[in-house]
């Protein structure tokens, strides 16, 4: 049968050596290929989170229940994040460290969101609660141990954050992350993952 | 029936592992393996069972990563497979459907098998290991019907652990182990969805061996007759058969999805939208649609037979019909392979399809209600006479009727009501079911030994070539 393809093709002698055997040979490849790529779609796709989770990525905390010098700890969809409300001697502390050498440098300031009035809100610092280097979930006042720059310390792998959160010591990479998060009253936030 | 190895390594490293490992040796001789040039489309069911097997696997896969086997969140889990699990809807769609794709695929290819003479000397095996799967197929779906925790999910199993427990001494412990507790509940859930991931796979492994027993007499074709000549009875599988069973799969995937995108729950029931309620049982409780035929067959039996109850004899007719298929090589009694030449054994088969299909759709419908009414509907007065017997008495007029009525005494309640008179699926599924057997333990045995079966071609070049009309030497391009 092949026979019939190659002297149709090779009749016009432009074409040598290529056959509408070969034709159908492409053209039936690349639609198997675009038919296993439509069916791979949906079978990759549910492995991601699903509408019910997605739903569940943001959370509101009344910042104003937190203790002076202390935090509370809340999880949204799984996740860890710190809330601090810090003593004016912290709030010193981490604005001084602006100016110090740094590994990942950012000022206090910088780490903060502006509350409904336009102003900085010192006292409360929202933090991801995720360590850096391997995702180990830092101890901080209430747990006893704050490390040598008054902020956190990952048991983990011996990480110090200072009292804006950032990466002084240890082999964490990078500061703490800041969630995206808005106030919506004076006292309320609203963090979203 | 394959022939020496034609695979010769080409690369460095296909010599190299032909030598530790001849994997590739394995899939070239089976792509080289010799099939016979006459295969008709009947033959391509082989090829897409194995993808609605494959089909099957992958999207239960899926669906065990979001499914949860507990009785308060399974409905709820399966709600958000629906409903919030991204393409979850279509997995789980592909998934119910193509239960049933599988079934209809599988009682074609049993179907073919027996038109065909396929199950004869020398492929019993490859018939017994077929009825292994079927039996365990009807397991797997059984198990996985239970899972969304839908009512007919739990009284459908309740019904036949039940059917299971009915069975004279072992049954009772048996449905005992089966269920884990004093009812179906959270210990029947979670072994049932153990049961049904471990299941599919135990297909899969008995598929091997269906298919490594087909490999060595080689493939039964329309004709029956055997192989002679490899050179001019067959043709490789591949490309010969990869193509036509690649393009029969494709016009099955047709069909399938038809089902999966416009009529995704028609094969369903509704009542399986309703989370499961031990409390109360659905008015109108049948399995699905492709086990139907035997659910037929068990309800037949609504008669003892001295000292066998009648429901005993349901369970025992109902998995009679069943296993009465592993022992199929050895009731047909006849020498000749496919019914093209046996004219007698032809037209008992066609009434046997019909029977089968007939079966499914006595067990789609009340017993008591009829296939076609035989004449008006009777006016009939019930009561009770004096010895508490019931009686029944018909009448031509309401009047009258009323007036008997009227003359008993308050304790005989007596009732007027309208009768339809007419045949009874019960009666037909009790004559369906009778041809069912009738057909395995009387028709085919006897056949082979009075049938006249008509001339058979040669060989299959032979028929090939008769069927084409062609001289024997431009019969060898034909194919």
């Amino acid at each position: 049968m092949s026979e019939h393809g190659s002297k149709a093709a090779t009749a016009t002698g432009d074409h040598a050596g290529e056959t509408r055997r070969d034709f159908i040979h492409i053209a039936a490849a690349t639609v198997t290929a675009g038919g296993v790529a439509a069916v791979a779609w949906p079978f990759i796709q549910q492995l991601a989170p699903a509408a019910d989770t997605r739903a569940l990525s943001a959370a509101e905390v009344d910042v104003s229940k937190v203790p002076l010098g202390s935090e509370i700890r809340v999880l949204i969809g799984g996740q860890p994040f710190f809330i601090r409300h810090r003593t004016p001697a912290e709030i010193a502390s981490a604005e001084a460290g602006d100016t110090a050498q740094l590994r990942d440098p950012a000022t206090d300031d910088s780490r903060l969101v502006k509350g409904l009035d336009g102003n900085l809100n010192r006292a409360i610092l929202v933090t991801s609660g995720t360590c850096t280097h391997l995702g180990c979930v830092p101890v901080g006042p209430a747990q006893g141990s704050v490390g040598e720059f008054g902020g956190w310390y990952c048991p983990c792998h011996g990480s110090h954050y200072d009292t804006s959160g950032r990466i002084r010591k240890g082999p964490a990479p990078k500061n703490l992350a800041i969630p995206k998060y808005e106030y919506t009253t004076a006292t309320m936030i609203k963090i979203s993952l | 029936m394959s022939g020496p190895s034609t695979y010769e390594p080409k690369t460095g490293i296909e010599k190299w592992l032909d030598t530790r490992l001849p994997i590739i040796r394995f899939g070239a001789d089976l792509m080289d393996f010799p099939t016979p040039k006459n295969l008709n489309y009947w033959w391509t069911f082989g090829g897409i069972l194995a993808a609605c097997l494959a089909i099957q696997i992958v999207t239960g896969i899926v669906l065990a990563m979001h499914y949860v086997a507990n009785t308060q969140m399974a409905f709820a889990s399966v709600e958000r497979i629906m409903r919030d699990v991204d393409f979850g809807w279509l997995i789980r769609n592909i998934h119910a459907n193509g239960a049933s794709m599988f079934f209809l695929a599988v009682y074609i290819h049993m179907f073919r098998g027996m038109y065909y003479g396929s199950y004869k000397n020398p492929r019993e095996v490859i018939w017994i290991l077929g009825v292994v799967i079927y039996f365990l197929m009807m397991a797997t779906a059984f198990m996985g019907y239970v899972l969304p925790w839908g009512q007919m999910s739990f009284h459908g199993s309740a019904v036949i652990t039940n059917l299971i427990g009915a069975i004279p001494l072992v049954g009772e412990p048996v449905k005992t182990y089966l269920m884990g507790g004093p009812a179906i509940g959270d210990a029947t859930l979670n072994r049932f969805f153990s049961l049904h991931y471990l299941l599919p796979f135990v297909i899969a492994g008995i598929v091997v061996l269906h298919i490594w027993a087909l490999h060595v007499p080689g493939n039964n074709n329309p004709t029956g007759v055997s192989v002679k000549d490899v050179k001019k009875d067959t043709v490789p599988f591949h490309p010969y058969y990869t193509v036509k069973d690649g393009f029969a799969i494709i016009v099955f995937l047709i069909l399938f999805a038809l089902f999966v995108f416009y009529f995704p729950n028609s094969l369903g029931h509704a009542d399986n939208s309703i989370e499961a309620n031990p409390l109360q049982t659905p008015a109108h409780i049948v399995p699905e649609w492709y086990l139907l035929p035997f659910y037929a067959i068990l309800r037949a039996i609504t008669f003892d037979i001295g000292p066998i109850p009648a429901k005993v004899l349901g369970v025992f007719a109902m998995f009679g019909s069943i296993l009465i298929l592993f022992v199929l090589p050895w009731l047909d009694t006849s020498k000749v392979r496919s019914m093209r030449y046996r004219p007698f054994a032809r037209s008992i088969f066609v009434v046997f399809v019909f029977a089968s299909v007939g079966l499914g759709f006595c067990g789609a419908n009340d017993p008591d209600k009829l296939v076609f009414k035989t004449q008006a509907d009777q006016l009939a007065l019930t009561y009770n006479n004096t010895n508490g017997q019931p009686q029944r008495e018909v009448f031509d007029d309401y009047a009258a009727a009323k007036a008997k009525l009227e003359r008993l005494p308050a304790t005989a309640g007596g009732a007027i009501e309208v009768q339809a008179v007419g045949f009874k699926w019960l009666w037909l599924s009790q004559i369906l079911g009778a041809y069912y057997f009738l057909y395995f333990l009387v028709l085919l045995p006897l056949l082979g030994v009075i049938e006249k079966p008509k001339p058979r071609p040669a060989s299959i070049a032979d028929s090939v070539r008769k069927k084409h009309g062609s001289a024997p030497a431009a019969a060898v391009a034909a194919e």
